[in-house]
């Protein structure tokens, strides 16, 4: 599943991540895209609050943030 | 028979108030969640952090951070649409600027009520301490947002309890009244003590966390409802508030205009929904144009975004004007020289 995050600040992201990982079942992986650079830190916390896990989680040239999360409990 | 642990949701802002509320009642064995509610005016690190120029600021939720630091689960809900009705129409009145800050308390631990009814909690915690704030923090407003909320006394406030009377958690022994805290006033020197104690990083906001104690905010959000004829807005509203130079130098149409690098890339997100202009030639910001302009105000309109891009000193520059739908034409402009920019025009 891919969850667009784009152009939306803090806390948005987290908030559009959390309502997607509702939908989901435990071992799926969701892709989030982001462009507020606060998500690199945000959804990792995040992740780690809930017990998800983040497979990936890099920056490409256009300044998009990409992180792969897999949901845990 | 052995005790059923008892569970609190604390209204978790990402200051240190709550934070040590927080702990007060996690060494009290009580289970502990966060909640925080995104109204579209909190300010956060990020809202800084989308210019690049300011790389010194933590980039980072500090309500996640707090959670993280007290180990405990936070749920971030957005209550945008339902906070309207507390902008537009607060009973108890604004302060200072555009905040109803007992209305929002009110507002906030309402929603924390419900949701502690609906996920089977026992009380509701913030940080609240006596005669701290000016308006939702007196001795004579805080049963307000207690009745207000229907918390009545479910509503704990451990750093400031020993003053208040009893809540129900204390009365039944949930938590033990001897282990909550007296403080009042404005002195933070006790917090800070014990941040020290605990070893927690907190986060100090010079200007609070809402937008709407924020001078320079609120004008935008004034200017925007004038410009309407009436008050109402939505998220890309506020948030565009947040980002940019706000110029209107005519009543039919204003111009927000990126500062630099971050805030350019934050604005793209936008040009689908608003006439976008940008100088083709020269390195210079994005430019989003709001209202209704006639060919005389493109012209301006395309001067404007020109004297803040780096063909400003050239006899003419091109501006790119965009449409929402994707198409696009170029303009030749002079770009307005410093004297024709008026100071009004700044919002």
């Amino acid at each position: 599943m891919d969850v667009d995050a784009r152009f939306l600040l803090c806390p948005m992201p987290v908030i559009r991540l959390s309502t997607a990982m509702a939908k989901v079942a435990t071992g799926d992986q969701l892709t989030i895209r982001c462009t507020d650079p606060g998500a690199l830190y945000d959804i990792p916390a995040w992740c780690r609050l809930e017990g998800h896990e983040i497979l990936k989680a890099h920056t490409e040239p256009s300044g998009e943030i990409v992180i792969v999360v897999r949901a845990g409990r | 028979m052995e005790k059923r642990k008892r569970k609190a949701v604390v209204l978790l802002s990402g200051g240190l108030d709550s934070m040590l509320a927080a702990r007060l009642m996690l060494d009290q064995g009580i289970h502990v969640e966060g909640i925080n509610f995104f109204t579209g005016f909190c300010v956060e690190g990020h809202t800084h952090a989308v210019r690049h120029d300011r790389k010194s600021r933590p980039v980072r939720n500090n309500a996640l951070h707090s959670a993280e630091q007290l180990g405990i689960r936070l749920h971030i809900i957005e209550v945008i649409e339902e906070y309207k009705d507390v902008v537009l129409n607060p009973r108890h009145g604004y302060g200072a600027h555009l905040n109803p800050c007992l209305d929002c308390k009110s507002f906030m631990v309402g929603h924390a009520r419900q949701w502690m009814e609906e996920h089977g909690f026992d009380f509701i915690v913030t940080g609240e301490v006596l005669g701290q704030r000016p308006m939702s923090q007196r001795r004579d407003t805080l049963p307000v947002v207690a009745r207000e909320s229907g918390a009545l006394d479910r509503l704990l406030r451990p750093l400031c309890a020993k003053l208040l009377p009893p809540t129900l958690p204390e009365r039944e022994g949930w938590v033990d009244r001897e282990r909550l805290l007296g403080l009042s006033g404005r002195n933070r020197k006790p917090q800070i003590g014990l941040a020290h104690t605990y070893g927690y990083e907190y986060a100090q906001p010079a200007g609070g966390c809402c937008f709407l104690t924020d001078p320079n905010y609120t004008k935008k959000l004034r200017d925007l409802w004038g410009s309407r004829g009436e008050r109402r807005y939505d998220f890309d509203d506020i948030m565009l508030l947040k980002i940019g130079r706000h110029l209107r130098p005519r009543p039919s149409f204003k111009l927000i205009i990126g500062r630099e690098e971050g805030e350019n890339r934050f604005l793209e997100g936008y040009r689908n929904r608003f006439v976008h202009l940008w100088t083709p030639d020269h390195n210079g910001p994005l430019a989003l144009l709001q209202g209704e302009a006639d060919d005389a105000d493109l012209d301006l309109a395309c001067a404007i975004a020109a004297r803040f891009g780096q063909g400003r000193a050239a006899l003419t520059v091109r501006v790119a004007v965009g449409a929402p739908d994707g198409a696009r034409y170029d303009r030749e402009v002079a770009p307005l020289p410093p004297h024709a920019l008026a100071a009004d025009w700044y919002l």
